[in-house]
């Protein structure tokens, strides 16, 4: 191929990164070369956001080897890479809201003259001319606050182009646009390329990954699969690189009795950010609510649990309707939320693990309006026993305990207090995989007798291996519901990927 | 999408918003209060020491509000300005005593130095421990003041310890304007310039509207903060010095509520507390409406016990109007782009 004989603009070799003992990137492997769109696709968690970050120069690689046009390069800081002329696009644009768009274009490297005088007027024109030639019409004047996403992104476009980057890196920068905006954004990434620079365009949506790009890499638990042109695969087996495993023996879900529906949730909407959601889940049943980060499944969970409002529909528990905003109501009517932030929305994190599991059921235990250290433990202690919490003392602090365990105390905490519906964000991500098959088995056995169980999960194994039904949810829209036995792990991606009347 | 004036905005424009701009309604209200005053009483402004206070004694609150509005202005906080301009006014009083020779500029110079060192002290703990300022400058607030109490005990320097030429500087005019007060504007006018006009200054707004995305743009943030802390000590160490020439006697509690004044300052003035905006002229003049308020208050016969509350109103007030302001601008800003 002509191309492999160019030098790469950008390239890495088996570079790996660890936290801890969590592996992000095995062996990550890139190639970009200029005038050329390089897709990056992987589920989540394959790793791609680590290797960007690498290339950013926020976070420093363990091993492996990192070259800007041949040359080995070491970025230290963001502002080093920046200065090597790499320029990254995050998911979420990151911008200063109080300062005006054209200061956001040039903080940090402001052209300056006599005394270090900023030359404002220079930094409007060069602002005016960048956004002429990128076609949008944004008052270079104005605050970067209340800009939409996508015209923030063509400000981090413009950032890049202004530094004259020769690597530009989108993160997923279609996830939050519209129609419209995305064919802006490639009309400028393609105007990009035909000057010679090197982009990645990272993103779940293939439609777009083949309307773009001329290379594609697929990574999969943290290491390189393959690297092909574009025009020499297909979707399928793209798809197939990108699940690529065994998927059914790792998570058996026990066969369980299911009976009435214990949660129904008809209609819900919040404007932006999901739309007439509606399912119902039966006692004894798990179903899974799968899709990409940013569909909005955690928000249509922390809908039903009323922590945030929604605008219309309704839940109803047993038949029960539910008001909604009110947690507290959902906990009386048995409605229990895992979140999926343990640290810092599951646990009181510097608390003991007595405590914690007695939280929730706090108002029980009082007597005089005090409490007394044994009556926590008392009650902590069953549940800490059922769900093998291993830990030396109830009074070991939550903070000190795995990821694993301290999973087994949030789920102790909700399970305290009796539920019908157990609604469980992420219930195994960064968790060892020795404890999440625990974490696993302990949600069958609760399916088993009776609870409700709504799972929001992003890894497909676990989808496909606890579920008796997966929806499936794309850009705040209920795509697909399909149950265990037609569930495939092609499917799924499918149905994240495409709009419902697609998927049909 | 917006709608976008590419042209440069015309002087109707420009007029338009520096009438609107929240230093322009400060100094209005500093006008009426000083009008409505000086119709209680005539000598309010136009007694012989009538101008002169107006414009002096808010000069050295002013200069603390300058170094604590950049601070602010950073998402931090500086607690214990009042606490150095104590330190650095008694460390003035007794090098004079020691020196009474001692060259006035160069005891400046002293002054700022000293007052530096101090707010180093603050800005290290504060970038390299990454520990909340508020924490570290309550604790440098009480510690200050501590080693100024166990330095000067009950002692106390007289306007006799030190030379007339210094304490002169506290009560000369320049065509006609406070020699401490042309320091105070010749001070503001750098600074403001500086915020306004030159990388570093920029900087002090990205890192206070969004750290994290300071972060990324690979602004050196470290540096800033520990910059923009030393800047609070160097004016108060300046405000210590101009402290001494002006009141000329000196014990162990000089700058004491300083800090409250200087925050309320620069809150009044349009720093907003969460870093970010703001200008230090508007701290500057909310300086001057406080304490000027402060001055009026007694004037108009208003109870000496409801001087604080009126005070107190004014800030949360300021607050207040802050909020408004910006959760109009949020939803206009939205707006906008909806109907786009």
């Amino acid at each position: 191929m002509e191309i492999a004989t160019q030098t790469p603009t950008l390239e890495l070799r088996d570079v790996s990164k660890s936290f801890g003992s969590v592996v992000a990137l095995r062996n990550g492997q890139l190639a970009m070369y200029p005038g050329s769109i390089h897709a990056l696709v992987g589920e989540n968690g394959a790793g791609k956001s680590t290797l960007v970050k690498i290339i950013a120069g926020l976070y420093s690689r363990d091993t492996g080897s990192l070259e800007l046009e041949g040359e080995a390069v070491e970025f230290r800081t963001t502002a080093e890479a920046k200065a090597a002329g790499i320029a990254v696009i995050y998911q979420e644009p990151t911008l200063f809201p109080d300062l005006s768009v054209t200061e956001n274009v040039f903080m940090g490297r402001q052209p300056t003259g006599r005394f270090g005088r900023i030359d404002r007027a220079a930094m409007r024109a060069e602002v005016i001319e960048l956004m002429q030639r990128l076609g949008v019409d944004i008052d270079p004047d104005r605050p970067a606050e209340g800009l939409s996403i996508a015209d923030q992104q063509i400000i981090e476009i413009a950032k890049a182009i202004s530094l004259d980057a020769k690597a530009l890196i989108m993160d997923e920068p279609t996830a939050a646009l519209s129609g419209v905006e995305v064919e802006r954004l490639f009309a400028v990434a393609r105007s990009l390329r035909d000057e010679g620079r090197a982009l990645l365009f990272i993103s779940h949506r293939f439609d777009e990954v083949f309307a773009l790009c001329d290379t594609v890499t697929v990574m999969r638990d943290g290491s390189y699969v393959s690297t092909e042109p574009i025009a020499a695969t297909d979707v399928p087996s793209i798809v197939r690189m990108m699940v690529g495993r065994d998927v059914n023996e790792l998570f058996p879900k026990e066969p369980a009795e299911i009976g009435d529906p214990v949660l129904e949730v008809s209609g819900l909407t919040q404007p932006g950010m999901f739309q007439d959601i509606s399912f119902t889940v039966r006692s004894g049943e798990i179903v899974a609510l799968a899709g990409l980060v940013g569909a909005g499944r955690s928000e249509v969970a922390r809908a039903v649990f009323g922590v945030d409002p929604y605008a219309s529909g309704s839940v109803s528990v047993l038949g029960r309707a539910l008001r909604g905003g009110n947690p507290a109501e959902a906990m009386k009517q048995g409605i229990a939320l895992v979140p999926e932030d343990r640290r810092k929305q599951g646990l009181v994190i510097d608390a003991t693990v007595a405590s914690n599991i007695s939280d929730a059921i706090r108002h029980t235990l009082t007597r005089f309006g005090l409490i007394t250290r044994s009556r926590e433990n008392t009650a902590a202690q069953f549940w800490a026993r059922r769900l093998e919490v291993k830990t030396a003392a109830l009074d070991a602090v939550a903070g000190t305990l795995s990821g694993g365990n301290q999973q087994k105390v949030v789920l102790a905490k909700w399970l305290a207090t009796n539920p019908t519906v157990l609604i469980i964000d992420e219930p195994t991500r960064g968790i060892d995989v020795g404890t999440k098959s625990e974490v696993h088995r302990m949600m069958s056995q609760l399916a088993g007798r009776g609870l409700a169980i709504l799972m929001i999960s992003s890894e497909l194994p676990e989808v496909l291996g606890m579920a008796d039904r997966v929806l499936v949810m794309r850009e705040g829209r209920l795509t697909a519901d399909i149950p265990r036995e037609r569930a495939t792990a092609e499917l799924v991606m499918f149905a994240a990927t495409h709009a419902a009347e697609e998927v049909a | 999408m917006t709608t976008a004036t590419v042209a440069e905005p015309g002087l109707g424009a420009r007029l338009g918003k520096l009438l609107r701009s929240r230093e322009t309604s400060i100094f209005i209200a500093l006008a009426v209060v000083v009008v409505a005053t000086t119709i209680a009483n005539p000598a309010f402004l136009f007694s012989s020491d009538g101008w002169r206070d107006l414009l002096l004694t808010p000069a050295i609150v002013a200069v603390v509000a300058i170094g604590q509005a950049v601070v602010i202005i950073t998402r931090s906080v500086d607690l214990s300005v009042g606490s150095m301009v104590g330190l650095t006014a008694y460390l003035v009083g007794t090098l004079f005593v020691a020196m009474p020779g001692f060259p006035i500029p160069l005891m400046f110079l002293v002054g700022i130095a000293f007052g530096a060192v101090l707010g180093l002290i603050n800005g290290a703990l504060v970038a390299f421990g990454k520990v909340p300022a508020m924490v570290i400058t309550l604790g440098t607030l009480y510690a200050f003041r501590g080693i100024n109490v166990a330095w000067t005990g009950s002692n106390r320097i007289n306007a006799s310890d030190m030379p007339d030429d210094f304490l002169a500087l506290g009560t000369q005019s320049m065509l006609g304007i406070p020699t401490l007060t042309v320091v105070a504007v010749a001070i503001l006018l750098v600074v403001a310039w500086y915020m306004r006009n030159t990388r570093g200054g920029r900087e002090f707004y990205a890192i206070g509207s969004d750290p994290a995305a300071a972060e990324l743009y690979g602004l050196a943030k470290t540096r800033r903060v520990l910059v923009a802390f030393v800047g609070s000590g160097a004016a108060s160490g300046l405000a210590g010095v101009l402290f001494a020439a002006r009141y000329g006697t000196i014990n162990s509690q000089v700058g004491d509520g300083f800090e409250l004044q200087a925050i309320g300052a620069a809150v009044i003035g349009g720093v907003a507390i969460v870093g970010g905006s703001g200008t230090v002229l508007g701290a500057v003049f909310g300086a001057y409406l406080l304490l000027t308020i402060n001055r009026a208050l007694p004037v108009l016969g208003i109870p000496d016990f409801w001087q604080r509350a009126v005070v107190g109103t004014l800030i949360i007030g300021a607050i207040v109007l802050d909020r408004v302001l910006a959760v109009r601008q949020s939803r206009r800003l939205l707006q906008e782009r909806t109907s786009a």
